[in-house]
């Protein structure tokens, strides 16, 4: 294809006029997929024994297997890493991560044929790594406090730890000024900003994922799961049931798979957590043992986990004929969360759908047949986690503990002895503490 | 169109220099030939009507009293009347107190986010996209409540245990936060409209990245100012120092540049503002460490219910002796040691705060405007005041958090009455053992059980 190759050829040589150009071209739909070599057309992706399995069946049904086989496979995945345990979870958390990542940062590239700008790539995973350091070092130091006490250069990291982690970011800064060449001074600043706006939607949000877990497993596990279930169900619903268009953005979508989606991710919210709320490897903070040097999820469960009685309001009395219900609080706070996830999180699907579209892609990129790319997958997940956990910061935990301990030991000694006796003061009242006083 | 596609194959180096992304025709190649049309030479100036050229906006009274002189020297008498000018500013601001300190931070803010939302409008040519302009504003409120709100819930911890309304809005600060920013976020998404996916996109990540850079910072500011007021006006009139010095130096001494970036700057304009800005501020922080006014945090006094500047100064505001080095004439120095750290700031403040300014610079570059807006005759917009301040700002609350503050002892109070009976008497037992090692707490009298 000779004006394929020419084009390609000016692309690799021209630097900036057929950037310009080529920009211009991505416009036109017949030249744009073919402009952009990282995006393949999905269908050819599919792995080779799945197409033989499914060579006899017709084009569409061959597609909704494909879909349906990865789904599967997701899901189940998806429980062999939660029987692997949390260290297992953090890991496949980063991976993600650094995928969705790479894969917008690609389409950021292929939109401004930026592929070539000196250092970029450089830049943005240098990036990447600052905004991880931080947030892991962030992470470390809360809940693995004893361990960095006991280990001296982790004492250091984390005493200045926020210095070292702006400086290496400084760093990255300085380096990105005087990258700066004359005739790409416009690209790179959208590159610049393109990778800021990733980092703050990505990183933050997996970080916010991890924290998640470390409040107990079913934190992590139950949200993700109402997603899927409202992405699935919300489908079905729509395939058998579907006539009204729910929004321009996204045309397969309708109302009837949105209300349909929602009554029955909430019916699943409730049933999922009473199934889960009664193990302790799901319910319990995870922490790392200092002796073992494992995480252990090992503890008294919190009173969120513990059945009580609900008496129920009198419509549902006359409706059920029960006047009261055994029900784990948990389950009342999984109908806010499943609620979120079929309300909201589809707005997360169509800021997704409306990215696409603005940008002319159809999958974020090819890692999953029939499905797409990581991101594909994950698009909705990202602000339940942000959800989530803020929902847990409001509603649900305390400070945490360690971290408040940690804070008191940097006082100074008569800040903490002023604290010590308002605390000593603050248990005798509540009869925590004997009444009697030691000698002063 | 066809005009275009010539120019760019006949690999004209300078024709992807002047551009403006101007939307020319078509449906859904609105963004996209904007981009495109934005590496062409056109017009450029013309097309933005925002952006007056800068002479025009001197005021009458200070031509009149300037036209004798030439026009060199009227550009150099302008900025040098109003670097006065903002300089006395200044320094009223700071007599006024911290309460005028805020308000002047958050106006500044407002006016930075403002220049640079326009220069995004005028770059994309959307200033009439669909709800837009109350998106971006929307949303500096919401990041402005949850900011604001968490320095409130630090600061003023016992204002708002009195208040039952501010008592509520406090517990659950972070929830009403993020519930704002979704309904911003929602309404984004069902503000798309077909044919400008792309400028959307664009401007949404354009706000958002102001708001980072200019929101959080000036936040951070205003978290240094309660620290003390010391360490709001130190760095600022640090940076305000190497500006002025290097420019002198510059102006004096200067012949070779420094970086292609700012053909203006020069290495010894570079050097001297450095070795300058650190002996001025070595001064000027044994000046300002004296008076309580500056050094002490400030603190909201609930009964007066104002703001109050009285404390003990802290250890690093009284003076203490150094021994200097053996073969030097004097033996001890009196110094506080806050000086010491004047000495960092400063030469973060001349080493790497002209990155700021250089990152700003490249940023007018590519998009093609002289200065961020004209709201300062001879100097441009606040932005080009400030775009250096930004930098400093975080770098000295970074450094507070690191190197000088602990944490707040009333928020860790506050943090343990919220815990658990049993995690508050274990951490009541681990602060006795600790206190009685420390010999604060006499050792452990046994108890008949």
């Amino acid at each position: 294809n000779w004006s394929l190759q020419r084009r390609k050829g000016l692309f690799l040589f021209k630097g900036s006029e057929t950037e310009g150009r080529a920009d211009r071209d991505g416009a036109s739909d017949t030249e744009g997929k073919q402009d952009v070599p990282e995006v393949p057309v999905p269908a050819d992706d599919t792995p080779e024994v799945l197409n033989k399995a499914l060579s006899g069946l017709s084009s569409r049904w061959k597609n909704w297997w494909v879909r349906g086989i990865l789904t599967l496979a997701m899901i189940s995945f998806f429980f062999f890493i939660i029987y692997l345990g949390p260290m297992v979870l953090m890991m496949i958390v980063l991976c993600v991560q650094i995928k969705c990542f790479h894969e917008i940062i690609t389409i950021g590239y292929s939109v401004y044929h930026s592929y070539h700008l000196p250092w970029f790539r450089t830049l943005s995973w240098y990036f990447l790594l600052c905004v991880n350091y931080f947030f892991y070092g962030e992470t470390v130091t809360d809940y693995f406090f004893t361990l960095v006490q006991r280990e001296e250069p982790l004492r250091i990291l984390s005493k200045y730890h926020r210095f070292i982690s702006f400086a290496l970011y400084l760093t990255g800064f300085c380096m990105f000024v005087l990258s700066l060449v004359k005739k790409h001074y416009r690209l790179q600043f959208y590159m610049f900003g393109w990778t800021h706006v990733t980092l703050l939607i990505i990183v933050t949000q997996s970080h916010l994922i991890i924290h998640n877990l470390f409040e107990g497993m079913i934190w992590f596990i139950v949200p993700i799961s109402c997603v899927i279930c409202n992405d699935i169900m919300a489908y079905m619903f729509g395939f058998f049931f579907g006539r009204t268009p729910l929004i321009k953005l996204s045309p397969k979508k309708t109302w009837e798979g949105f209300i349909g989606g929602f009554f029955a991710t909430i019916l699943f919210g409730i049933l999922l957590s009473y199934v889960m709320a009664g193990y302790r490897y799901f319910v319990c903070p995870v922490e790392f043992n200092n002796d073992s040097n494992s995480f252990t999820v090992y503890c008294e469960p919190s009173e969120l986990f513990q059945l009580q009685y609900y008496v129920l309001p009198s419509v549902l009395q006359s409706a059920t004929g029960w006047t009261t219900v055994r029900l784990y609080p948990f389950q009342i706070h999984s109908i806010a969360l499943s609620s979120f996830a079929s309300i909201m999180g589809p707005f997360g699907g169509f800021f997704a759908s409306g990215f696409k579209r603005a940008f002319k892609i159809k999958d974020f990129a090819n890692t999953i047949p029939g499905h797409g790319g990581i991101m594909d997958r994950f698009d909705c997940q990202y602000l339940m986690a942000t959800f989530v956990n803020v929902y847990i910061a409001s509603f649900i935990r305390g400070p945490n503990p360690s971290k408040v301990i940690q804070q008191l030991l940097a006082l100074r000694l008569d800040q903490q002895l002023h604290i010590f006796n308002s605390l000593k003061a603050h248990l005798i009242e509540k009869g925590l503490l004997p009444a009697v006083e030691e000698a002063a | 169109m066809t005009e275009l596609r010539r120019r760019g194959a006949a690999a004209d180096p300078d024709s992807t220099d002047n551009l403006s992304d101007k939307e020319a025709d078509g449906d859904d190649r609105l963004g996209l030939v904007g981009d495109a049309e934005g590496e062409c030479e056109g017009d450029t100036k013309a097309n933005t009507p925002d952006v007056p050229p800068s002479a025009d906006n001197t005021p009458e009274y200070l031509n009149k009293a300037l036209e004798g002189l030439s026009s060199r020297w009227r550009n150099w008498w302008i900025r040098g009347i109003l670097s006065l000018t903002m300089i006395s500013g200044f320094f009223l601001i700071i007599y006024l107190g911290p309460v005028m300190l805020i308000i002047v931070v958050m106006s500044v803010q407002i006016k930075c986010f403002q220049e640079i939302i326009t220069i995004g409008y005028r770059v994309y040519h959307s200033y009439e996209l669909p709800w837009f302009r109350t998106l971006s504003w929307y949303f500096l409120i919401c990041v402005n409540y949850f900011f604001y709100g968490e320095t409130v819930a630090d600061y003023f911890g016992a204002l708002v245990q009195r208040e039952e309304p501010l008592q509520f809005l406090v517990r659950y600060h972070r929830f009403i936060s993020f519930a704002l920013y979704l309904a911003g976020f929602c309404m984004f998404v069902l503000s798309l409209v077909k044919k400008h996916y792309r400028l959307q996109f664009y401007m949404f990540a354009w706000t958002h990245v102001t708001l980072l850079i200019v929101v959080t910072q000036s936040h951070l500011v205003i978290q240094n100012l309660f620290e003390g007021m010391i360490w709001f006006i130190v760095p600022i009139s640090i940076v305000i120092c190497n500006d002025i010095m290097a420019y002198l130096f510059g102006f004096f001494f200067g012949r070779t540049p420094l970086i292609k970036l700012s053909p203006k700057k020069t290495w010894e304009g570079f050097i001297g503002g450095f070795f300058s800005t650190v002996v001025f501020s070595f001064i000027f922080a044994y000046l300002l460490s004296q008076y309580q006014y500056f050094v002490c945090p400030v603190e909201y006094n609930s009964e007066t219910n104002r703001f109050a500047v009285e404390c003990q100064p802290p250890d690093l505001f009284i003076q203490q002796e150094y021994t200097l080095p053996s073969n030097l004439q004097l033996k001890t120095v009196h110094l506080y040691p806050f000086q010491i750290h004047s000495v960092a700031l400063s030469s973060f403040a001349s080493l790497i705060g002209p990155f700021g300014g250089f990152f700003a610079s490249g940023f007018k570059r590519a998009f093609k405007i002289k200065d961020f807006a004209d709201t300062i005759p001879g100097h441009g917009g606040i932005m080009d005041r400030f775009d250096c301040q930004y930098l400093m700002a975080t770098f000295t609350h970074v450094y507070i958090a690191s190197f000088i503050r602990g944490p707040n002892p009333s928020k860790v109070l506050q943090q343990l009455l919220v815990l658990q009976p049993e995690q508050q008497l274990s951490i009541f037992n681990t602060l006795r053992s600790h206190l009685r090692e420390r010999g604060i707490l006499p050792p452990a009298v046994l108890e008949a059980q």
